[in-house]
């Protein structure tokens, strides 16, 4: 067998109070698409991360071709040829496209930036990816989806011998998903070793030759994807036995109808913002589970800011509890009981400079305004009941919530809503990027809330889990609400595929 | 213990106060004359007091992630006004006219503090050129107000303001000590000091979970500007003039610094009063510093960029783990040993 390009031995690296990798080997060989794959907090995260320069290792070996490396940061390890493209895009949104591409190695003449060589080398750069965008339009002018693309093509750019794609599909739709692929097959014949990290399983089996399988920062093996199934995958990713897997399944599945006897608690009408999303109309009753399903950039955030008031509506009306009411601002919204999750946490949800609990209680402090503050006992009884309820870790309620993976900041952002005792709760994409066991928590969580009375409406890009979870689904396209089907239990993830893809109406 | 916020300015002020040991030995020394107290440790307190009221509007405009340039030209401002009152009044001894000289000011600030709120959190001018705005107008302004001269008054009941002891301590350092608790208590046992370092922290988020960011934010800037006209009624009291060219020029630049050097990123977000509080006593220990030692006033302000240097280098955990990380590794030296992973977080 030929000489992997890039070998791990007993890798170890410590955090305090947590041995996040203990003595992990891995290899990586030119022209293969490799799958890491582990639940949130396996350590996926920190192997990349060490590997990439960002963290130094505590111990072990790296072998770059066969020469031991010693990473010592970023841009040496982008030196060494080990290119990365996160999971948040890291560009800079207020430069052009083309600078993002090129920034720290512009083409220069006589000392200069050489405009038109750097903008024709752009253009080559995107051309590569069959993407077909303005190289001079500032890269926050175009949807995340996009901007990853942008990421990608930057780290293909530099020669890389190893690329790390960390969860690079989680903003992207089917579409973009297939180009992306296309470019990773591209990549993988010109021998570039690809090291691919995603929550979705089907993708990895579409594009991945081998992968490796980390359990609680320990290596659990590593294995060709031909010979492992999904079900052997995910029950030696959580280290556990089929039958939990599917009495966990069947447990959150609901088949319940939508509780049509209750008075709605929300209704909009033609409710709509130009640019945005064209009118719609929805209603929502306690107890329901309203599903949006959509491609990315079908208009499901749009839609449901407009509830929230985060977005002003230019046209219709909303009547809450059967009282016609602006939704001025967030702040309105949730003095009527309206909760919002953005599918942006970091950006639109948290403080990542804040602790847990600061987090936790943001939301009901801000409502009930400065003067009456909750006491730190109040506050610390509010932190840790959530933390134990949404088993969210690390349990330090202290500990600044930027430090937590992405699924426990999505707990976290659920307990300060849910503090709050909100009549309608509306959740934008809150499973995405977060591993099995978390999403099925979450969604057993949606179940419950919504059978004692509470009104969701549930975002995802995932069609199994909005049929899971929904009594009645809207469907979007084009930025329009195109459908809305009653969830009676004959409709099928392919229905709801077809839908979104005729866009049919009602 | 290294680990508490307040550890190196803390650190910082007292190696610097040992310092001037070594110059002055009867440094550390108090005593009383006619009822009052007497002393350099006593000088810093009284003429940093004005410094620490700007610091400390500066802090909670900083914290919700602005800045405030316009402090130096409200201070002036605020002196002139009172000044210009208390001249002109039939009877400028008396208390009722200084009270009314003082009230005049204060709402004056109020005024200039809302004009830069508003500019600011309303209409989302940047604040560093927002304020700057009034930072060159309310310098002239000022000036408009002395007509360019010096107004000297000679009223007891203002000079109490600056230059009065109250209970054998100068009342700058009793009125300054009132003003920290009060806002101490403004924002810690409310909740404005948790909602101001969201706003700070993460502006969208906080709208996002019902903060009234702007309301906030306008706050902010009304309280830097009356903290700066108390400052400016203490620094015109002291000397019994106002000086409308030079009364708090700069200041806003060393209440910038006390503020960072007390650990408030100017990013915004955490903010830490008492780190201010010392912040702005490094700077004043500093100032005094250079008076006692002689330092030759053409190297004054070299020294004190290079001990400013100095001091942020020290407070940067950064610099420090790089620093320490030279030394652990000799030549031969195995694995560099990683800087606390934590390190970044007590940033």
């Amino acid at each position: 067998m030929q000489q992997p390009v890039l070998e791990v031995r007993g890798l170890r690296k410590e955090f305090p109070g947590v041995l996040a990798l203990d003595g992990i080997d891995f290899r990586l060989f030119p022209g293969e698409v490799h799958a890491l794959m582990g639940e949130n907090g396996a350590g996926k995260s920190t192997l990349i991360k060490v590997l990439t320069g960002v963290h130094p290792a505590d111990g072990g070996q790296v072998t770059m071709a066969g020469r031991p490396l010693r990473i010592t940061g970023p841009l040496q390890a982008q030196q060494a040829g080990i290119s990365t493209v996160y999971q948040e895009v890291n560009l800079c949104p207020n430069l052009s496209v083309a600078e993002n591409l090129f920034i720290g190695r512009e083409p220069r003449r006589r000392g200069l930036i050489h405009w038109s060589e750097l903008r024709r080398r752009a253009e080559a750069s995107v051309a590569e990816l069959d993407l077909d965008i303005d190289v001079t339009a500032r890269l926050d002018s175009f949807s995340i989806a996009i901007q990853q693309l942008v990421a990608i093509a930057r780290a293909v750019d530099v020669e890389a011998k190893v690329l790390v794609l960390d969860e690079p599909t989680s903003s992207l739709d089917r579409d973009e998903v297939v180009q992306l692929f296309t470019v990773m097959r591209r990549l993988r014949e010109r021998g570039v070793a690809i090291l691919f990290v995603s929550h979705f399983l089907d993708q990895v089996y579409e594009i991945c030759d081998r992968m490796t399988i980390l359990r609680n920062g320990r290596l659990e093996g590593e294995y060709l994807t031909r010979d492992l199934s999904h079900v052997q995958l995910v029950s030696r990713m959580i280290g556990s036995e089929l039958a939990d897997l599917k009495s966990l399944a069947a447990e959150s599945h609901r088949e319940t109808a939508a509780p049509e006897y209750r008075s709605p608690f929300l209704v909009a009408e033609k409710l709509g913002r130009r640019g945005a999303i064209e009118p719609y109309d929805l209603t929502v009753r306690p107890g329901e589970v309203v599903g949006l399903a959509g491609l990315l950039g079908s208009g499901r955030t749009e839609a449901a800011r407009l509830l929230f008031g985060a977005d002003q509506a230019d046209s219709g009306t909303v009547r809450v509890n059967g009282h016609a009411t602006a939704l001025r601002g967030p702040r309105a919204a949730i003095g009527h009981g309206i909760a919002f999750c953005s599918e942006n946490r970091k950006a639109e949800g948290l403080v990542g400079e804040l602790t847990v609990r600061e987090n936790i209680v943001l939301a009901l402090q801000a409502s009930r305004g400065w003067l009456r503050p909750l006491s730190r006992t109040a506050q610390d009884d509010f932190a840790l009941r959530w933390i134990r309820a949404l088993d969210i870790r690390p349990g330090d309620p202290e500990a600044p919530v930027r430090n937590l993976s992405g699924g426990n900041q999505q707990k976290v952002l659920l307990a300060r809503w849910l503090i709050t005792d909100p009549k309608l709760l509306i959740l934008d994409e809150p499973t995405r990027g977060i591993d099995i066991g978390a999403k099925a928590e979450i969604q057993k969580l949606v179940a419950g809330l919504a059978e004692k009375g509470m009104s969701v409406l549930f975002i995802s890009a995932e069609l199994e889990e909005v049929l899971r979870l929904s009594h009645k689904i809207g469907v979007l396209r084009d930025h329009r609400v195109v459908a809305q089907l009653a969830n009676d239990g004959s409709l099928t993830p392919e229905h709801l595929m077809e839908t979104i893809a005729s866009g049919a109406r009602r | 213990m290294t680990k508490h916020r307040l550890f190196w300015p803390a650190a910082v002020l007292v190696a610097m106060l040992l310092a001037n040991l070594l110059f002055t030995p009867n440094f550390f020394a108090v005593h009383t004359k006619e009822g009052h107290l007497y002393g350099s440790l006593i000088d810093i307190l009284h003429f940093g007091a004005p410094l620490i009221l700007v610091s400390l509007g500066m802090t909670l405009v900083i914290a919700t992630g602005g800045i405030d340039l316009s402090v130096g030209s409200t201070v002036a401002i605020a002196g002139a006004l009172a000044c210009l009152y208390i001249s002109e009044a039939s009877d400028p001894g008396s208390v009722s006219t200084v009270l009314v000289a003082v009230a005049l000011a204060l709402a004056v600030a109020l005024v200039l503090g809302a004009v830069n709120g508003l500019l600011v959190s309303r209409i989302g001018v940047q604040p560093i050129v927002a304020t700057l705005i009034l930072m060159v107008a309310g310098r002239g302004v000022a000036q408009l107000i002395t007509d360019g001269q010096i107004i000297t008054v000679t009223s007891d009941p203002y000079r109490l303001i600056g230059g009065g002891y109250w209970l054998t301590v100068p009342f700058s350092v009793l009125l300054a000590g009132a003003m920290v608790g009060l806002t101490l208590l403004l924002t810690r046992s409310t909740a404005l000091g948790l909602l101001l370092e969201s706003v700070g922290g993460n502006p969208v988020a906080s709208r996002l979970v019902g903060i009234r960011a702007h309301r906030l934010t306008t706050l902010v800037y009304v309280a830097s500007a009356v903290c700066a006209a108390v400052a400016g009624l203490m620094i015109s009291s002291n000397v019994s003039a106002a000086d409308g060219n030079n009364a708090g020029l700069w200041i806003e630049l060393d209440a910038i610094l006390a503020v960072v050097i007390g650990g408030t990123s100017l990013n915004g977000g955490r903010f830490s009063i008492g780190g201010t509080v010392l912040g702005a006593l490094v700077i004043q220990t500093l100032s005094t510093t250079i008076y006692t030692i002689g330092i030759p006033p053409e190297t004054t302000l070299v020294f004190k960029a290079a001990v400013v240097i100095t001091v942020c280098l020290i407070q940067s955990p950064q610099f420090r783990a790089k620093a320490t990380r030279r030394r652990t590794t000799a030549p031969g030296g195995q694995q560099p040993k990683p800087a606390s992973a934590d390190s970044k977080v007590s940033a």
